[in-house]
This record gives C-alpha cells, sequence and structure tokens, in this order.
C-alpha cells in the first residue's frame, strides 16, 4: 500500500481515472460502462468525490446566503449532518448489492460503492458555484437557485440509476425494478438495525438491572 | 413554504422552550414578566416595556359596596368610565395626575321618557362628544343618552328578516364611528358585528368571520344521518368577543372561540382588522401568528390557546391584546410583529385573574380584571418609550432620529430582532445599504434584506463597471488570441516553405 504511493503511475492512474469521473458526466452510458468493465474508475477517486460532497455539504452550510439556508445553529451537529449522505450511501450500497448479487447483477460491492460516487459527482461540481450565486442573488432571483439546485439532485439521481443499469448489465425496466428494491431493502435494513440496537440496550439493561440488585442486596 | 420551513426549524426548539418556559413562570416576580419571540420562536426575556403605576379598586374611588364583575371600559380624553355590571352601573372616572384617578360620578339612572330608566347588566359603553352609548345587555337595548343622562333614543332588536326574531337581543359590546353609527355585538349573533345608522335603523350585518371547514368533515356530513348530523359541530362563522374602533375608524375584533388546532391550521384569526366594507385588513408580516402565546404550556393549571378577550389600538397603529386565560398583555407593531408581552396570573400588581377590558390612553395602558374587581394603570418604562419614540420617528420620516432610538433599544435589549430590523430599515431608507444588510442578516429578514442588496449590487456593479468589462474582455479576448497565435503557429510548422 505505502509501496504503491511512491510510484510515479499511481498517480497518473488516480488523475486520469479523475478525468474519466467528468467523462462519466457527459457520456454516462459509455462512461459507467467502461467504469468496471474496462477497469477505468477506481476506489481512490470513488473516495475522493464522497469527501468533496461532504466538504461540499458543509460549506453549503456555512457560505450559503441566508436567504436559502436558515440554520439553527444550536442544534446543528456536524457529524449527524455528514452522516445524513454517508449513512444512506452505505444501506444504498449495500442494500443493493445484496439484492442484485442474487439477481445476475454483475457488480460486486466496492464496485457498486465506486459507480455510486462517481454518479454523485454533480453535486460538488455545482455546489460551489452554487455557494457563490446563492450570496449574489435577492429573494426575487431565489428562483433560479432552487432550479440548478434541483436539476443538479435530479441529475445526480439520473445517474446513479444509469451507472446501476451499466455495472450490473440490466436493461432500464429492470434497473427501475430494482432501484425500488433497493430502496425497500434500506428501509428494511433500518427496521431491523433498530430492532437489534433497541434488544441489545434492553438485553444490557437487564444485566445492569441484576447486577444492581445483587449488589443491593449482598 | 417559508412558514413551513420556520416551522419545522423551530419545532425541537420548541419543545425545549416550553420545557424551559415552565420554571422561569413560577418565580416570574423577579425574571420573566416581560418577554418577546425571536424568528426561531424561542422566548428572549426583555426588559420591562410597562411598569405598574397603580391598581384602583373601588375603595380608592371613596365607593361602598365594590365593583362586582365590571365588564366594560371605555376612555374619552381624559375620562375614563368603567361598566360595573352586575352592580348595574357605570362609573365616570377622571384622570388628574401621572398615577392618580378620581370619581367623578357614579351613573345608576337616566331621566327621560322610557319605561325603564335603570340598566340592567350593562356590558359595554361608548362615549362621543356629546353621547354616552351604553349596551344595556339584559333590558335589550343600546341607550343613547346625553352627557347630562337625558334619555335621547334607544337601538333595539332589529326587525329585519335576517335577525332571528325568536332569538333574545343581547348587545354584549358597541363601538361607534364619527359619524354616530352603532356597531354592536350579540351574544349567540355569529353573523358578524350588528350595524345601525345614527337614526336607529338597523344595517345589516358587517365582518363576519369565513366559515371555514376541513374537508374530511365535510364528506362524514354527507355521509352520516340527519340524527348524527344534528350532533355534528356546525361549520358556521365564530362569534367575535370584543371590537375597539382606532382613531381611523377601522374596527379591531377579536374572539376567544379559537382552540389550538384551528389557530394552528389558519382557520381562525384570534385579532381582525375590519374596514367598512368588513373585509379583514391586518397586516400579519410577522414570523408567528397574531395569537398571543406562540407555545403554550400546560403548567399551573393554565391550558389551551391564548384568549384575546379585548384589544386597543394606538394611534401608531400598534394595538395591545388582552389574553384572559394567563393574564397577559401582548403588543403587536402595525406590521404583526410582537413587540412585547407581559403579564401573568397572579395577585400582586400587574398581574391579574380574569381581565375583561383594555384600554389605552396615550401610550398608557389601563386594564380592567373582572374577577378582582380592580382597574390597573400601566405606563410605559424608559424601554418602551423608546420602542414607541423610535416607531413613530421612523413614521415621520427622522430616519437618523429612528435609527439612534432602535440603538438605545439594542443598548437596553440586545436580543430584540425588532430594534435589528428596525435600524436596518432606518439605515435603508439612509441609502447605507451595506450597513443595513448586515443587521438584516443578523435578525433573517430575507425580505428587507434582499431590497438593501438589490440597491447595494446596483452602486457596487456602476462603481466597478470599468474592471467588470476589463475582466469579462480579458476572459473572451485572451483565449482569442491564444487560438489565434496557436493557429499561426501550427501553420508556420506545416507550411510547405520551411519544410526541410
Amino acid at each position: 500500500m505505502l509501496a504503491s504511493l511512491k510510484k510515479k503511475e499511481t498517480y497518473t492512474r488516480y488523475f486520469k481515472s479523475f478525468k474519466f469521473a467528468f467523462y462519466c458526466m457527459t457520456h454516462p452510458l459509455d462512461g459507467y460502462w467502461d467504469l468496471t468493465h474496462e477497469k477505468r474508475g477506481s476506489l481512490a477517486v470513488a473516495n475522493t468525490i464522497l469527501i468533496l460532497t461532504l466538504v461540499a455539504r458543509i460549506a453549503s452550510l456555512q457560505f450559503t446566503s441566508f436567504i436559502f439556508n436558515r440554520v439553527y445553529w444550536p442544534e446543528v451537529n456536524i457529524f449527524l449532518y455528514l452522516g445524513s449522505i454517508v449513512f444512506p450511501l452505505a444501506l444504498w450500497v449495500v442494500g443493493n448489492w445484496a439484492l442484485t448479487t442474487l439477481f445476475d447483477g454483475k457488480a460486486r460491492l466496492p464496485q457498486i460503492y465506486m459507480a455510486t460516487c462517481y454518479a454523485m459527482l454533480p453535486y460538488p461540481l455545482f455546489q460551489f458555484p452554487l455557494i457563490i450565486f446563492s450570496n449574489v442573488v435577492t429573494v426575487n432571483e431565489a428562483e433560479f437557485y432552487t432550479l440548478i439546485n434541483t436539476i443538479v439532485l435530479i441529475f445526480c439521481g439520473i445517474y446513479i440509476v444509469v451507472a446501476m443499469m451499466q455495472i450490473h448489465e440490466y436493461t432500464m425496466s429492470k434497473t427501475i425494478l430494482f432501484t425500488a428494491f433497493s430502496i425497500f431493502a434500506m428501509l428494511v435494513i433500518v427496521f431491523i438495525l433498530l430492532l437489534f440496537f433497541s434488544m441489545i440496550s434492553q438485553g444490557i439493561a437487564y444485566f445492569v438491572s441484576i447486577v444492581r440488585e445483587i449488589l443491593f442486596r449482598i | 413554504m417559508k412558514r413551513l420551513a420556520k416551522r419545522i426549524g423551530a419545532f425541537a426548539a420548541a419543545c425545549l422552550m416550553i420545557l424551559v418556559s415552565m420554571p422561569i413562570q413560577a418565580q416570574a416576580a423577579e425574571k420573566g414578566y416581560t418577554y418577546t419571540y425571536d424568528y426561531w420562536g424561542d422566548v428572549q426575556y426583555s426588559p420591562d416595556a410597562y411598569e405598574v403605576a397603580g391598581t384602583f379598586t373601588a375603595v380608592d374611588f371613596g365607593l361602598e359596596n365594590k365593583l362586582t364583575s365590571p365588564q366594560g371600559l371605555f376612555v374619552y380624553k381624559d375620562y375614563i368610565y368603567i361598566v360595573d355590571t352586575n352592580n348595574n352601573r357605570i362609573l365616570e372616572l377622571q384622570r388628574t395626575g401621572d398615577t392618580k384617578i378620581e370619581l367623578v360620578r357614579e351613573i345608576t339612572e337616566f331621566t327621560g321618557d322610557v319605561e325603564v330608566t335603570t340598566f340592567n347588566a350593562p356590558h359595554d359603553i361608548a362615549v362621543d362628544e356629546d353621547y354616552f352609548y351604553i349596551a344595556d345587555k339584559s333590558n335589550g337595548r343600546v341607550l343613547k343618552l346625553t352627557k347630562d343622562l337625558e334619555y335621547v333614543m334607544s337601538f333595539t332588536k332589529p326587525t329585519d328578516a335576517t335577525f332571528d326574531q325568536a332569538m333574545e337581543f343581547l348587545p354584549h359590546k358597541i363601538v361607534i364611528d364619527t359619524a354616530g353609527r352603532v356597531y354592536c355585538i350579540a351574544t349567540n349573533v355569529n353573523k358578524g358585528l350588528i350595524k345601525y345608522e345614527p337614526d336607529g335603523t338597523f344595517v345589516g350585518f358587517v365582518g363576519a368571520t369565513p366559515a371555514t371547514y376541513n374537508f374530511m368533515d365535510y364528506i362524514w356530513k354527507k355521509i352520516a344521518t340527519k340524527a348524527q348530523r344534528a350532533q355534528m359541530e356546525n361549520f358556521v362563522p365564530t362569534e367575535y368577543d370584543n371590537i375597539y374602533i382606532d382613531h381611523e375608524g377601522f374596527i379591531y375584533t377579536t374572539t376567544t372561540n379559537v382552540t389550538e388546532v384551528e389557530i394552528d391550521n389558519g382557520s381562525v384569526d384570534p385579532v381582525r382588522r375590519l374596514n367598512m366594507m368588513g373585509s379583514d385588513i391586518l397586516i400579519r408580516n410577522g414570523n408567528w401568528v397574531i395569537c398571543g402565546d406562540v407555545w403554550i404550556g400546560n403548567a399551573g393549571g393554565y391550558s389551551g390557546p391564548s384568549l384575546l378577550t379585548d384589544v386597543t389600538a394606538f394611534e401608531n397603529e400598534s394595538y395591545v391584546v388582552l389574553d384572559r386565560n394567563r393574564g397577559r398583555l401582548f403588543g403587536y407593531d402595525d406590521q404583526g410583529n410582537m413587540l412585547f408581552a407581559f403579564g401573568g396570573s397572579g395577585n400582586v400588581d400587574g398581574y391579574f385573574r380574569t381581565p375583561s377590558a383594555i384600554e389605552h390612553m396615550g401610550y398608557d395602558l389601563l386594564v380592567l380584571d373582572a374577577v378582582d374587581c380592580s382597574l390597573t394603570l400601566f405606563t410605559p418604562t424608559e424601554y418602551g418609550n423608546l420602542i414607541y419614540e423610535a416607531m413613530d420617528l421612523f413614521k415621520s420620516g427622522d430616519y437618523a432620529g429612528s435609527e439612534a432610538a432602535w440603538r438605545k433599544v439594542i443598548a437596553l435589549n440586545g436580543n430584540y430582532d425588532l430594534a435589528y430590523i428596525g435600524i436596518g430599515r432606518a439605515l435603508l431608507r439612509q441609502q447605507r445599504y451595506r450597513e443595513a444588510m448586515d443587521y438584516f442578516e443578523l435578525k433573517w429578514d430575507a425580505e428587507n434584506y434582499s431590497k438593501a442588496f438589490q440597491y447595494y449590487r446596483k452602486e457596487w456593479v456602476e462603481e466597478n463597471i470599468i474592471w467588470i468589462v476589463i475582466v469579462l474582455a480579458v476572459i473572451i479576448v485572451i483565449p482569442l488570441i491564444v487560438g489565434r497565435i496557436k493557429k499561426i503557429k501550427y501553420e508556420i510548422d506545416t507550411a510547405d516553405i520551411f519544410r526541410r
């Protein structure tokens, strides 16, 4: 791992696949196919895009004009805020993988993660200019900001679906079906997690109370 | 959308607020007598805007029997009229000093060509230059008397078909306009205010609240049987509780017939301001609904929303409403922003048991308590006076003066949103846009911020137009030149003559 950091081709490959992320934005069908099948994407770039997304989200929280972004600072928890991206992403990747692996999906877990991250690129790419833009508009022109923001988010969504289609070698209708199933799977996972944590905490509370009782009696 | 976002944003705060405000109510005398809500709906305690100048009971006026459930209060010049309902009398008082109120006379009967020359449960009085108008409730009439207590005429039950003749006519609250027309609220009448011409003819009803219903109720009613339908609530307008006519002739109304749900979904307006056509023209630009307390705790035996039982409006179009439920007074400015809220339930000066009426004299406030049988006189403190001064100066166009006054208010209360926005508005009018923007941004006033920013942006572009043109030119021209040079270079490199 460390040794590879010293090699020059590691970096050339990194920049090449970073450039490829932009190619994916303009040529989604072709791009996402090559991502896994031609091995032109890399996890390092996927991580970079995820970090950029998180940075963009925090930056927009702090720097977007208060016209669009009213933050009650006493209630802000930066980790929860970042979790609102990372946690659904993790759920999506796991949920999608768990389903597609049973239904001839060709992609492996890291590849699903990689493709999803690549598809998120429009968000950080547009968010930074939008932050600047938000600071030079008035409420009368607020619609432009909201419109661009919405379009970017819709594009991210479309890219994720297209990316899934290409890496799994699915048809369009099958992809949409499995996107819906993946979302359902995410809900199921959340439900099981809640159940699990509530069980654990109940169990721990049970033993804690037993120990307390014993200590009290002795 | 904006309101929704605010509500969601403030919801979490709300839960916290209710928790926080409860213990404070208990020890209210030291802290938290006066408060306002900030942008997020958090309670911000403020210095007192009003202080008690005196509490007066029947003993102070030299009367033998104490007031019994007084309901009506009216101020005309420096005369104060208390309608002592259960004693069937009216007290005419005069304010003789800053903290002195003296009895002028006790009105129990009048003379003239009419069968009954006494009152029976009078509820309200209105006074103009020459006449008294008295809502003589249980006698079913509104009396018009001269100031020497001679009977002139009475306004009686309308004989019109629009008035249900089977129903008793119980005039409850009255106001008169400058032309001598009488507007009256009668018990069990929900069609609006009953309007009489000066000669006593019934004109009609004005200003009924729009009847509202929700869709589910409507569907249920459609499928219910007749007997079930009779059990259900009717979709009818709400009854008014009190009226007040301001110096411009607009009528303020309040209703206590409200529930928390109705206030939340906006189907009822506790305070309305009616024009001559009877339509509501109250400005509601504030962050919060004009309904008294925004967050309702259920501590100390009190529950439900504020019951706004009376209203009084100053000359500068700000107004104060009186909450019967928790004994509080809420001041609002002409835009519907809360200026201050103070008061509470209790027996100490400045607290009430069941306040029934409010009036103003200049910027002083008079509150009548029906259970405590007392009249409380409030005078504005330095803080309260500064707020009024700042608003009045702004209205009269002295923006620098208004700014200075608001700055003094901030010195006394740094948590006062309106002061920041006030400074911002004053700066905006003084064309100091950049500074104004900071003040608006601080208190989340996007509308005013945008106004200031628009001017500032225009100014900035005008000042820097040369640089903008240069930068744009550079951005456009440099790639062109570079392209051209590259092209020439390419042509030279590939030209046949230079080939070796």
